[in-house]
C-alpha cells in the first residue's frame, strides 16, 4: 500500500518534536478527522533554520509530516511556502489515492506556519 | 528474523489441515455433480448432505435441510434480509436492525430502504448491549423482520439473542442472527433462541473461504435471488461447491467438539492480554462488554494516538492486528460500530483489535505485552493531543 519511502520516514520520522521559542507555529487538520499536525520553524535571516512537527494521524499523515520538515529546513520563506501536497507526495515516491487529502496536510501546516511568523513580525513592527 | 504474531483472525484464519485433507478428494476424484443421477454424483450427493447434517448439528437445527449452503457470510445475510423483505413485503415493509451490525446487513438495508422498505436502527449501550426495550418500541403492524448480530467481530459483545427471540416470535415477526462471527466459538441453538434465519461462514471456524450458510426454519416464507437450476431447495440455484461445502461442514464439527476447550483457552489468553494492557499503559481502554464477549475477542482503545500507526508500527515487530479505524477502509468515517457505543471520532481512531485464534499461546500475549507499551509510548511522544504531563 505504501512505498519504501514512505515506510522509511514512518519508521524514522526526522524533525520530531517541539521548538518551545519557535518563530512560527501552524497546526491543521481535526483529530476528528483522524489526522492532526503542527509545525514549528525557527527564522534567521529570512531562511528557516529549524523545523521540528508533532502529527496524530496515520502512516501517511506522520511520513508526510517528516517529508515536508526535510523539504522545508535551510530553504529561504518564500522557498518554502512552493513547498505542495503535490510535491511532498512526489518526494516520497507518491501516495495511496484515498490518502491524498485527507492525510497530506503537511504543506499546509508549514505555510501556517510561515504567515504565523510573518504575522508576529508585522506586529512587531 | 522477526517473530510473527498472528492475532487478526476476524479479518482471516489459516484453513485447518485436518479440514483442508477432508476436502482434497472432493477436487480430483468425488468430483461429480450432486445433481447426477449416475454413482459420482451419487457420491457428491452423499458428501453434500453429510456436510447439511453436520452444519444443522452445530446451531441446533432439527432438520438438515434447513441449512441451504452459499458463499459466505456476507450472501448469506443479503439473501436473508432481500429474500423475507421482498416475499413478505405485501404484510409490511418495516425492518428493525441495530446500529452495530456488519456491513453486509447495514447496506442491505440501506439498499432496501431505497427500495421503499422502513428500516428502524436500535441503539446499543456503551458496552455494545442492544437496547430490549427500544427495540420493542420500534415493533408495529408492519414489522416483518428484526435482524441483529449475535456478537459483533469489531466489539465483542454478545447479545441477548434468546430475549430478542421471544420478542419477535411473540408478535409473529422473523428473527434473522448474524453469527458469522459467533458460530464455533459459543454454543448457539436456533430452536431454544427462537431465530427463524441464521448467517454462518466458513473461514471464521478455520474452513476454506469463500463457502457460507444460511439456516431458514421450515415454513419461513424467502424468496431466492438466484435463479437456475433450483439447487439448496430452490433457495440458491448453482452447482454446489461440493470441496468447499465440505471443508466448511467438517470445520464446524471440529469447532464444535472443540467449543469448551479452546473457548476456555481463548478466554484466558484474552483476559491475559485485556488487563495486561490496561495495567501497563495509562488511559488506554476496552470497547464492549468486560464479560458478555466473544472467548477470542480484545477490542481496545488509546487516547491520543491513531490506529493504522499502531498496526503499522506493531507490524514492524511481526505483531498483526486490525483496527476501526477510518483509514484502514475504504471511507473516512471511523467505524459505525465504534460510533455506535458512544466513542468520540478522536477516540473510535485510536481503537485496536486482537481477535486470538488457535495458534496463539500464552508466549505471543506475553510478547505483544512487552512490546505494545513503548510502541504507543513512542506514537504519543510524536502526537500533538498528548498532555505535557505523560
Amino acid at each position: 500500500m505504501y512505498s519504501e519511502k514512505v515506510m522509511d520516514h514512518f519508521r524514522n520520522p526526522r524533525n520530531v518534536g517541539e521548538i518551545p521559542d519557535a518563530d512560527g507555529v501552524g497546526t491543521v487538520g481535526n483529530p476528528v478527522c483522524g489526522d492532526l499536525m503542527t509545525i514549528y520553524i525557527k527564522v534567521k535571516d529570512n531562511r528557516i533554520v529549524d523545523i521540528k512537527f508533532k502529527t496524530f494521524g496515520c502512516g501517511a499523515a506522520i511520513a508526510t509530516s517528516s517529508m515536508t520538515t526535510e523539504l522545508a529546513k535551510g530553504k529561504t520563506l518564500e522557498e518554502a511556502s512552493k513547498i505542495t501536497r503535490a510535491n511532498v507526495a512526489e518526494s516520497l515516491d507518491g501516495l495511496p489515492a484515498k490518502k491524498m487529502h485527507c492525510s497530506n496536510l503537511a504543506a499546509d501546516a508549514l505555510k501556517t506556519a510561515i504567515n504565523n511568523y510573518l504575522e508576529k513580525k508585522k506586529v512587531k513592527k | 528474523m522477526t517473530r510473527r504474531v498472528y492475532m487478526d483472525h476476524t479479518a482471516s484464519r489459516p484453513i485447518n489441515p485436518e479440514v483442508f485433507k477432508a476436502m482434497k478428494p472432493y477436487f480430483t476424484d468425488i468430483y461429480g455433480n450432486p445433481s447426477s443421477l449416475h454413482s459420482s454424483g451419487l457420491d457428491a450427493r452423499k458428501a453434500l448432505e453429510e456436510s447439511r447434517t453436520k452444519v444443522a448439528r452445530l446451531i441446533g437445527a432439527e432438520n438438515p435441510e434447513e441449512i441451504s449452503f452459499t458463499s459466505g457470510g456476507t450472501e448469506s445475510n443479503n439473501l436473508a434480509i432481500k429474500g423475507i423483505a421482498y416475499r413478505n413485503k405485501k404484510r409490511g415493509n418495516h425492518i428493525i436492525t441495530t446500529t452495530i451490525e456488519h456491513m453486509s446487513v447495514m447496506n442491505t438495508c440501506k439498499y432496501l430502504a431505497r427500495q421503499g422498505f422502513e428500516i428502524s436502527y436500535v441503539p446499543v449501550d456503551k458496552q455494545g448491549v442492544v437496547d430490549i426495550e427500544k427495540l420493542e418500541n420500534e415493533i408495529n403492524e408492519k414489522t416483518i423482520l428484526i435482524s441483529v448480530t449475535y456478537a459483533s467481530g469489531e466489539i465483542g459483545t454478545i447479545e441477548p439473542i434468546k430475549e430478542i427471540g421471544k420478542l419477535a416470535s411473540n408478535n409473529d415477526i422473523y428473527l434473522h442472527v448474524d453469527a458469522v462471527a459467533t458460530a464455533g466459538k459459543i454454543p448457539i441453538n436456533v430452536e431454544d433462541e427462537h431465530i427463524n434465519l441464521l448467517s454462518i461462514s466458513s473461514n471464521d471456524m478455520y474452513g476454506p473461504k469463500g463457502v457460507g450458510a444460511l439456516y431458514v426454519k421450515k415454513g419461513t416464507k424467502i424468496q431466492p435471488f438466484t435463479h437456475g437450476g433450483g439447487q439448496e431447495r430452490g433457495l440458491r440455484s448453482g452447482t454446489e461447491n461440493v470441496p468447499g461445502i465440505v471443508g466448511m461442514a467438517n470445520a464446524a464439527e471440529i469447532s464444535q467438539g472443540e467449543i469448551e476447550g479452546e473457548g476456555k483457552r481463548l478466554r484466558f489468553l484474552r483476559d491475559k492480554l485485556i488487563k495486561g494492557i490496561l495495567s501497563s499503559i495509562e488511559r488506554s481502554y476496552l470497547n464492549g462488554h468486560p464479560t458478555k464477549r466473544l472467548p477470542d475477542n480484545a477490542a481496545l482503545r488509546f487516547s491520543y494516538i491513531e490506529g493504522e500507526s499502531l498496526i503499522l508500527s506493531l507490524d514492524m515487530f511481526g505483531i498483526q492486528v486490525s483496527s476501526g479505524s477510518a483509514c484502514t477502509t475504504k471511507t473516512l468515517e471511523p467505524s459505525h460500530v465504534l460510533l455506535a457505543i458512544g466513542l468520540a471520532h478522536e477516540e473510535a481512531h485510536g481503537s485496536l483489535l486482537f481477535t486470538l485464534g488457535k495458534q496463539n499461546q500464552a508466549e505471543d500475549v506475553g510478547y505483544v505485552l512487552e512490546v505494545l507499551p513503548d510502541v504507543v509510548k513512542k506514537l504519543r511522544a510524536m502526537s500533538p493531543l498528548t498532555p505535557k504531563e505523560m
